[in-house]
């Protein structure tokens, strides 16, 4: 008895020392009915005293009635909970045991390896840093093994012991454990397990489990429980993305506002500054619980409750993020899903999705493909049906904040409910979608929405508005690289055309991604985007009557041609604010380029992205050489000699 | 630099307290039983870290069976107002009026009434549409696959083939009408770990869990207190003096206790880490059958 052992040794004030150091380590045992696990189980349980003598004493009655082991206790008893699976002989249930060592505490998720129970298996491996795969010695790598290990890989557990039990029923064979070994090294290499131990065993007998075999001398490795009690699992935590799901807002009296939540990963202290999504509200933080007590700051894991030194509205289901370092906001996404229930998913139902805290309606939009769990090749598929994994995309009706699942286990995984029967249908997994696919999806999506619009429906034209206002509109789109100069020109013409009479709107990028870009990121794709849309509103603008000054960087001569297309040839003047790359990054005192050298910023123009000079503007300022005002004066000039200024 | 890396106390306590403040998200009648034993103190000693510094959004309920030790009620009115939580008794009346004990009904038919049928009244009399329970899946093998978050239909009847997938930390609060559902923020510990909880977080517990002389009869194979007159002593049976505690609390007459010396937590802690047997073994009502816990369950037991 390992508790007992270690009291003697160090006393029970020394004992309690210790336990303050104990980690938790969640463990998914797999393998079928046949294959010893529950055997292995109830061996671990029992050789490190987690069984006690009342539950041996009712187990020895069990075997006289249920057992398959004649004599011996059968320790697969202890796994199987309930009466009528008792009955029948086999776990049909995610069943969770408990024990622990003098170094871990140990919580077993045991689940059925019987090929119609993906979904027990998904359950149990969602929780869980490391899975035993069982494999009986005399039958070698089955379907199953390939089964087990990819389901194990899909919900992102990063350590796998792959224990080749029997060992004792093939006369204890190296030959055989590393022909098993090679088999599985083959498909394992398809997966992305990152650490796979491999361990000969015989549970019935206790080789190698808690014990060191004495029958097996060519097998140098630790036994199982040692490789349990030493693997290295807290490199596993992500200390850098902060991810605070907001649970709840809790407002005990008119002084506190907290917003409560488990840190999904990254950090969180006392000053810092974040961002509530998807509202983009910036405040910094006040004060950190940590399980109720004031604390300097948080990991992942931890419980927390957080006030911010403004107030901003927030409430259950945003989350919470750096500025620096948000995770997109998106309203479709692509991911894997294992199926769940006998009412199979068709694409075009609808379901509830719950994602981080937050609850939304969802539409399974399409179904790409379904995945043969045995050759882990994919099929084409017009339904999934109950344990089937395949690859949707959906569609919320809510924008989601979603890491990738193999980026963020936590934020990045979601459950699908039935909105009439309430049941879990489908757990999902976020895919990392390159940028080319989320603009094609973005394209697909304005297409779509564009197809029941009629254009023109308008009673007033745009040139009865301009003769209304007494100004002809025009888009003066200014482009050059960050720091040229391009919003100071526009501020300084707004302000000389209003002294004039001229009503005109400034664009840039400040006061865009605060409103109608705030969903977009800096990709090479967002950015292209956000030039889009800033096209399209100048052109809304124009069409009444307004005149608009556009700052963008437009680094690509086909991003201006668009916009030139968009807003049309005869309102667009494309000026060119030419400055050297240098005296941009002099001018800038706010360290945009300095971090962008330092790689900490990526997509910067000029920088890490090319920026594509125009050929032919309308008129090139020089905004290094000359003054701010003697460039104001060159575009009045412009505007009078195109009767836009009179 | 700070690691992070959480203990698996602290990683327990966590889940507890999301857990808790998950159902009243979800919920809008949220209790939680409030039994007075040690898995009831810890689990709302995670109630109050969940919504600290503001008060528990929910009341307490305690199920009397009219049966419990004298001490037991005492301690929970103390502790209780000390801390400040709203507490709710639930007796269930016409249980009382037909005069039923443990002695007259057999501790089954005894039970059912007095602690099943009573907690289904008070669910439904009140019209709570969750209820917290100190449960720990190591009590007994058909907790080992209940949810945290266990479904119940209007009858507040448990389907174990009919039970939602529970995966990573998202759970499905998703009710019909009347039907509500028991949470069990608990699931994950042992009783090793509430005595360490309890032990790490100072919480004062009730001294029955602590050994000193008591008068004890030996019946079945336990020893049971004789708290009070209303147990019939058999003939020739007399109580005895003997340095007892108890390992679960409940009623005294189904309640067995252990011999011990064990009077202080460091004491308990060391025993039971020495123990050779369950803390069920002093409970009556598991003893009758395999699987009873399980039909119980299924009638609404907790």
């Amino acid at each position: 008895m390992l508790h007992g052992e270690e009291l003697d040794r160090v006393g029970i004030d020394g004992w309690l020392e210790s336990y303050q150091r104990k980690e938790l380590l969640r463990i998914l045992t797999c393998g079928s009915v046949d294959d010893g696990k529950s055997t292995l189980i109830g061996r671990l349980l029992h050789d490190s005293a987690g069984v006690f003598e009342d539950q041996l004493k009712t187990l020895k009655k069990d075997t006289t009635r249920y057992g398959t082991t004649g004599e011996e206790i059968d320790f697969a008893l202890l796994m199987d909970g309930l009466q009528a699976e008792r009955e029948q002989g086999i776990t049909i249930d995610v069943a969770y045991r408990y024990f622990s060592t003098p170094r871990r505490k140990f919580i077993v998720a045991d689940t059925p390896g019987h090929e119609q129970y993906t979904r027990n298996m998904a359950t149990g491996a969602s929780t869980s840093d490391l899975a035993i795969i069982l494999i009986d010695a005399r039958k070698g790598v089955l379907a199953q093994t390939r089964r087990h290990a990819f389901i194990c890989s899909l919900l992102g557990i990063k350590h796998v012991v792959i224990a080749v039990n029997k060992m004792d029923l093939v006369e204890y064979s190296q030959e055989v454990f590393e022909t098993i070994r090679r088999e599985c090294g083959e498909f394992l290499g398809r997966l992305s397990i990152p650490d796979v131990h491999f361990i000969p065993m015989s549970a019935r007998r206790g080789e190698n489990v808690v014990g060191r075999s004495q029958t097996m001398p060519w097998y140098q490795g630790a036994p199982l429980l040692d490789y349990l009690e030493t693997v290295h699992i807290a490199g596993d935590r992500n200390t850098i993305d902060l991810r605070l799901p907001v649970q709840l807002v809790l407002r005990p009296n008119l002084d506190f506002r907290g917003f409560a939540g488990t840190l999904a990963s990254g950090v969180l202290r006392k000053g810092d500054e974040i961002v509530a999504l998807p509202s983009g509200r910036r405040a910094f933080v006040k004060q950190v619980f940590v399980s109720g007590a004031e604390r300097d700051e948080a990991g992942p894991g931890m419980a927390v409750t957080i006030t911010l030194d403004r107030e901003i509205d927030i409430s259950r289901g945003d989350l919470i993020a750096r500025p620096n370092n948000a995770p997109p906001l998106e309203h479709a996404v692509e991911a894997m899903v294992v199926w769940m229930n006998e009412a199979t998913l068709v694409p075009g139902r609808q379901y509830l999705i719950v994602q981080s805290t937050l609850m939304a309606p969802v539409a399974v939009t399409d179904l790409r493909y379904k995945i043969d769990v045995n050759t882990l090749k994919s099929e084409d598929a017009a339904q999934l049906s109950l344990n089937e994994i395949g690859r949707i995309r959906l569609e919320c009706a809510k924008p989601l904040a979603a890491d990738p699942y193999t980026k963020n286990r936590h934020t990045g995984a979601f459950i699908l409910i039935d909105r009439l029967s309430n049941a879990t249908v489908g757990a999902g997994m976020i895919l990392d979608r390159t940028p080319a696919e989320q603009a094609i999806d973005r394209e697909r999506r304005s297409r779509d929405a564009g197809t029941n619009l009629t254009p023109g429906a308008g009673k007033v034209s745009p040139e009865q508005r301009a003769a209304r206002i007494g100004q002809r509109p025009f888009t003066l789109w200014l482009t050059g690289l960050p720091r040229s100069g391009k919003s100071s020109l526009a501020h300084a013409l707004e302000h000389v055309l209003f002294e004039r009479g001229v009503q005109s709107v400034v664009l840039d990028g400040e006061s865009l991604r605060k409103g109608l870009s705030s969903d977009l990121g800096f990709s090479v794709r967002d950015r292209a985007e956000h030039v889009r849309r800033a096209a399209e509103l100048a052109k809304l603008l124009n069409d009444h009557g307004q005149v608009v000054l556009a700052a963008f960087v437009s680094p690509t001569a086909e991003q201006r041609a668009r916009a030139r297309a968009t807003v049309g040839e005869e309102r667009f003047l494309e000026v060119f604010c030419d400055a050297p790359l240098a005296t941009c990054e002099s001018r800038d005192t706010t360290g945009f380029y300095a971090r962008a050298r330092k790689g900490e910023i990526a997509n910067v123009t000029g920088v890490d992205t090319q920026y594509e000079a125009p050929a032919a503007p309308t008129l090139r300022l020089d905004t290094a050489g000359q003054s701010l005002e003697a460039n104001v004066e060159r575009i009045l000039e412009l505007l009078k000699s195109r009767m836009l200024l009179h | 630099m700070s690691t992070f890396q959480l203990t698996h106390l602290e990683e327990l306590e966590a889940e507890g307290i999301a857990i808790i403040r998950e159902v009243v998200a979800q919920f809008e009648k949220p209790v939680m039983l409030f039994s007075i034993g040690k898995d009831s103190i810890a689990m709302l000693r995670l109630a109050e870290k969940a919504f600290a510094p503001g008060k528990l959004p929910f009341p307490l309920l305690h199920v009397n069976t009219t049966f419990k030790f004298k001490e037991m009620i005492s301690f929970r009115d103390e502790f209780v107002k000390s801390r400040g939580h709203q507490l709710i008794e639930w007796i269930n009346q016409d249980g009382v009026k037909s005069g039923i004990t443990p002695f007259n009904a057999g501790t089954q038919r005894y039970t059912h009434v007095m602690k099943t049928e009573a907690l289904k009244q008070a669910l439904s009399h009140y019209g709570f549409d969750a209820a917290f329970g100190g449960a720990r899946r190591d009590e007994e093998k058909s907790r080992a696959k209940e949810r945290v978050f266990s479904f119940r239909d209007r009858f507040h009847q448990w389907d174990p083939k009919n039970q939602r997938p529970e995966l990573w930390n998202l759970y499905n609060g998703q009710v019909a009408k009347g039907e509500s559902i028991r949470v069990f923020p608990l699931s994950n510990w042992t009783e090793l770990d509430v005595w360490l909880y309890i032990y790490r977080e100072q919480i004062p517990v009730i001294p029955l869990y602590f050994a000193k002389p008591r008068p004890v009869l030996q019946r079945n194979g336990t020893w049971i207190m004789r708290d009070d007159e209303r147990m019939p002593l058999e003939p020739g049976e007399t109580p005895e003096l003997r340095s007892v505690r108890f390992r679960t609390l409940g009623c005294y007459p189904l309640t067995g206790a252990v011999e011990s010396t064990a009077s202080n937590l460091r004491e308990v802690i060391e025993e039971m880490l020495r123990s050779r047997t369950s803390e069920r073994q002093g409970r009556v009502i598991d003893y009758d059958e395999a699987g009873s816990m399980e039909q119980k369950k299924k009638e609404g037991y907790f």
